[in-house]
């Protein structure tokens, strides 16, 4: 298996060249088509009651004066729903969560009830009038309370049910573990919390259900990321009401952000259809932006206790987490992995660790349901975080030059493939090359005595590092499967007579460019231009079953998956060419576009000419055409890598945070387009410069969501986000078709460590050890005041 | 409720709606008229997404009636093109990949038309704070920063400073 891609022309445009974007023409002249742009003959609208309490018994619903306005055709409620045993619906980590409630409401702007008009408004004014008295009950907020033997029991739906933990799980050998602390020279320890946030994409969720009685058929236009997924999930709820899964189309059109978001089952979406079946019409549901921030699933919402240990002379040996994860009022994360925490055992990150132990324990909390990774495979993103924190932390505590400890005790490139203590196998890697060359960019030495100078002048000035280990590409059916199905994913190309193709995959774009890169992929394998290449993906209809885009899976899978279509077709096509030129196959020679009879360079097949042949000149026996479809179970997961560097300036004024520069280099392994995966890297890195200074959800005592707008969620703009650096090194994934690893979540996971720990970095001499993300400019005020900073 | 008959003129067409007063400019013009590619993303003014030119000045429909637009001339993302040529926005936008899921690509373009129509050469700066009522969640905002210039170049035709990525199609 070569991971050397030869480069073909840019006429081909195969891997490596910069294509413009083949999706870009319609986008750029308003001509998208996202589910808001769907409508259809006869549409109904649909609006949501939303409960104003985080806890509270529904003592009763009168919808009368909703339906005494003209337009409003029906209020549908849980006891509606029950009626079908519609009222539950099962999520993917075998917990239950609601569509509407039938006695009580667990979180507030929780789905009530949900009111069916002739038009957007009028639906509006329906459920602004429909009245829900709520009994109060009693408030659970905080996870750590939450498991207090007098906490209330939220989840009274579960029979024998008496606390409020969902789950606990550990990885590692405790006892190992135990013993490298008691053997450490340096023990260092640390609270952090990873707060509570959104994806925010800047399109909402929401759908067009529309349920064809005579063919009783279900279409619905949905904002997924899974749309095969979907169609199946919606057949196996319900079955039992008549749903057949031939009878589902799921079509996921243009995609407006998803980032996680956009993988669940919402509520919403399953009122929707079970609206349209019950009146027969088309019903259009698209939340709004607190609707999206309030009641959509969250992400992150760790509380870790983490340790770590190492020599005096800064060699790691073990690490240990403790980790509470608040999941609101049901494990609805979105997560196909076989372990309830995702990926968290990565958490050895970088670092070559003999002893590592990590325990994750599940809370019910008023509060909504998820969570789902925010631009990461599954909390990695937390993994990453505390691991990052604690080697900064051990550095400053020993005293030693962040980047030297981490280069001390990087994984040596030629330990790949490399088994980590806590089970992973890590494909390949060069860390100490990634954070040498960033280091180079950033011109580090100087930084540091830059710093030391501003110091001394009472100025605050702050270098952070983060070496982050990534791992994406979900993945392996030993350890994730969607209800049983394994989590391959498609391709399936057909060349036309011309020597023109269609592609199709099971997976879906939501920004990350598919169409064009499927397309160079294509190219590459076959020698077509990639302008010729048509990608389609999203209708269930059309498109190969597939598990869908998320954890930076496309490539990885569906990417796989094309190459290898492309190499069955091309096998075919050695066939069609030796027939038509009359030579033996082993006589042929391929170069991306044409077969050549070795030694003579004259004598040659394009791969237009031999699809036109194997239409109409194909040897005898041979099936006619030229297709190939393939469903590609990865091996093993990727890992992606890179080092990042920051520096942060911060005005001891206002407490304010300013992200001077800061340098990202990632490994991605080999790369279709360069310019996408530049600005993947961009926008991933603005995803983690949100959390990181502005972005949180919190609840105050009563279970209020707290940045429930984008008043108070704050989505930074192009003023806050500095002009990112970014460059790459390259160590090709050695178990991928083509060596690549996936890049779209890299930059989200690896950047909040790099903006921590300078944060820290520039703070440290005064005493502070650690601060929590959001950096928020109060936050860090009041920590410099409480370190006596008058400034 | 009672409906009101609004004129205005949207990309060079006249056009006469029948419109509540109560309802937003931006579903006049996305569910009555049919264009959709003013997008909505949050209605609360924040996002940008819904940004139109409404007499040549970059503003929110969402947070504007569509009976306001009494006798106005209103331009979407629709009117950009010409004759079927993109304007050197939205070229910029292409050649310098300032748009992933292209959802906030509308507005985003329209705010930077008006920027450059206002003021001839823009620092980087002044064009990032042109820029900030419009939210992008995918793209980091370095490339559209990047289109914005590409496009301020080409349209005081000075001459990039480096070759221009290679064409797809
Ligand atoms: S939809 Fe108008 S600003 Fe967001
Ligand atoms: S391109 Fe997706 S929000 Fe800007």
């Amino acid at each position: 298996m070569t991971q050397t891609i030869p480069m073909t022309s840019a006429a081909i445009g195969g891997m490596g060249h910069s294509m413009k974007r083949k999706e870009d023409p319609r986008f750029l002249q308003g001509k998208g088509n996202y589910v808001e742009d769907v409508n259809l003959p006869g549409m109904l609208w649909m609006d949501i009651v939303r409960s104003p309490y985080a806890h509270a018994k529904i003592v009763s619903i009168d919808a009368s004066k909703a339906l005494a306005i003209p337009g409003v055709l029906a209020v549908i409620t849980g006891k509606d729903l029950e009626a079908y045993n519609l009222h539950w619906m099962p999520t993917l980590m075998s917990d239950t969560q609601m569509v509407l409630p039938v006695d009580k409401v667990m979180y507030q702007a929780q789905e009530v009830a949900a009111v069916i008009a002739t038009d957007r408004y009028i639906a509006a004014d329906g459920a602004a009038v429909v009245d829900v008295e709520y009994e109060e009950l009693p408030v659970v907020v905080d996870p750590f309370k939450a498991l207090l033997p007098d906490a209330p029991v939220l989840r009274t739906d579960k029979p024998g049910k008496t606390d409020n933990h969902i789950f606990h799980w550990e990885a590692g050998d405790a006892a190992v573990t135990d013993k490298a602390f008691a053997d450490a020279d340096v023990v260092v320890k640390q609270d952090i919390y990873i707060p509570r946030i959104h994806v925010a994409s800047i399109e909402t969720c929401g759908c067009v259900a529309s349920f064809e009685k005579t063919e009783g058929k279900l279409t619905v236009w949905m904002t997924t990321q899974a749309p095969h997924a979907i169609r199946t999930v919606f057949a196996l709820v319900a079955g039992h009401v008549g749903l057949s899964e031939e009878k589902i189309r799921i079509i996921s059109p243009d995609i407006g952000g998803g980032f996680g978001g956009k993988v669940p089952v919402y509520p919403g979406y399953v009122i929707a259809v079970a609206a349209s079946v019950l009146i027969g019409k088309p019903v259009k549901w698209i939340e709004d932006r607190m609707e999206n921030l309030q009641a959509d699933s969250f992400a992150r919402d760790y509380h870790t206790t983490a340790e770590l240990a190492a020599t005096k002379d800064g060699k790691l040996t073990a690490l240990r987490f403790k980790t509470l994860a608040d999941h609101g009022y049901a494990d609805a994360a979105a997560n196909p992995s076989k372990f309830p925490a995702g990926l968290y055992h990565i958490c050895t990150g970088s670092y070559d660790l003999q002893a590592a132990h990590v325990e994750v324990d599940g809370a019910y909390t008023n509060k909504p349901p998820g969570g789902v990774a925010y631009r990461c495979s599954f909390r990695v993103t937390e993994a990453v975080h505390t691991i990052e924190r604690m080697v900064d932390i051990m550095a400053h505590q020993i005293g030693m030059d962040p980047a030297a400890l981490r280069m001390k005790n990087f994984i040596e490139k030629d330990q790949f493939p490399y088994k980590s203590v806590l089970g992973w196998e890590y494909d390949s890697g060069d860390y100490h090359a990634a954070l040498q060359k960033a280091m180079d960019i950033i011109g580090y030495d100087d930084l540091r005595r830059e710093q030391l100078e501003k110091r001394a002048r009472g100025e605050f000035m702050g270098i952070g590092i983060s070496s982050f280990t990534e791992i994406v590409g979900a993945g392996p059916s030993k350890d994730f499967d969607i209800l049983g199905i394994k989590m391959f994913d498609s391709a399936e190309i057909r060349v036309h007579p011309t020597g023109k193709a269609i592609a199709r995959f099971g997976t879906k774009s939501q920004g990350q460019g598919h169409e064009t890169t499927y397309a160079q992929i294509v190219a590459q394998e076959l020698g077509i231009p990639m302008a010729h290449v048509q990608v389609e993906e999203g209708d269930t209809d059309t498109a190969p079953y597939g598990l869908g885009t998320y954890a930076s899976r496309s490539t990885p899978t569906s990417g796989a998956a094309a190459a290898m279509a492309a190499r069955k077709i091309r096998d075919k096509a050695r066939k069609i060419a030796a027939y038509v030129m009359e030579v033996a196959e082993e006589d042929l020679e391929w170069e991306p576009g044409k077969f050549t009879v070795k030694g003579n360079p004259e004598a040659f097949k394009t791969i237009q000419e031999i699809a036109f042949a194997a239409y109409t000149n194909h040897p005898q026996g041979m099936e006619a055409g030229l297709e190939a479809t393939h469903y590609y179970d990865p091996p093993n997961l990727t890992f992606p890598f890179g080092s990042y560097i920051c520096v942060v300036d911060i005005d001891a004024g206002t407490g304010q945070v300013h992200v001077r520069r800061f340098v990202a280099v990632d490994d991605c392994g080999n790369i279709i387009n360069p310019m996408i995966v530049d600005g993947q890297i961009h926008g991933g890195l603005s995803m983690g410069l949100a959390p990181s200074l502005y972005e949180e959800i919190s609840y105050d005592e009563a279970g209020n969501c707290l940045g429930g707008s984008f008043i108070d969620y704050l989505v930074p703009t192009a003023v806050e986000t500095p002009n990112w650096e970014t460059d790459k090194t390259i160590t090709p994934s050695p178990h991928h078709p083509f060596g690549a690893k996936g890049v779209g979540e890299s930059a989200t996971v690896g950047a909040p460590p790099a903006i921590a720990n300078a944060v820290v970095d520039a703070l440290w001499h005064l005493g502070v050890r650690h601060i929590d993300i959001p950096m928020t400019p109060s936050k860090v005020w009041k920590v410099l005041r409480d370190h006596g900073v008058t400034g | 409720m009672a409906l009101r008959t609004v004129n205005f003129t949207i990309n060079g067409e006249a056009k006469s709606v029948q419109a509540e007063s109560r309802q937003l400019l931006v579903h006049c013009i996305r569910e009555t008229l049919g264009l959709t590619g003013t997008h909505v993303g949050c209605e609360t003014s924040h996002c940008g997404a819904c940004t139109i030119h409404l007499d040549g000045e970059p503003v929110k429909s969402c947070t504007m009636f569509a009976v306001q637009a009494e006798g106005k001339s209103l331009t979407t993302v629709e009117g950009l093109a010409v004759g079927g040529t993109l304007n050197p926005v939205q070229e910029g936008f292409w050649e310098e990949h300032g748009l992933q899921c292209g959802f906030c690509t509308p507005g985003m373009m329209m705010t930077a038309t008006a920027l450059l129509r206002t003021v001839n050469e823009p620092t980087e700066t002044e064009i990032r704070e042109a820029i900030s009522g419009n939210l992008c969640r995918c793209t980091g905002y370095v490339n559209i920063v990047k289109a914005i210039q590409y496009a301020q170049r080409k349209m005081h035709a000075t001459p990039a400073p480096e070759a221009v990525l290679q064409g797809g199609d």
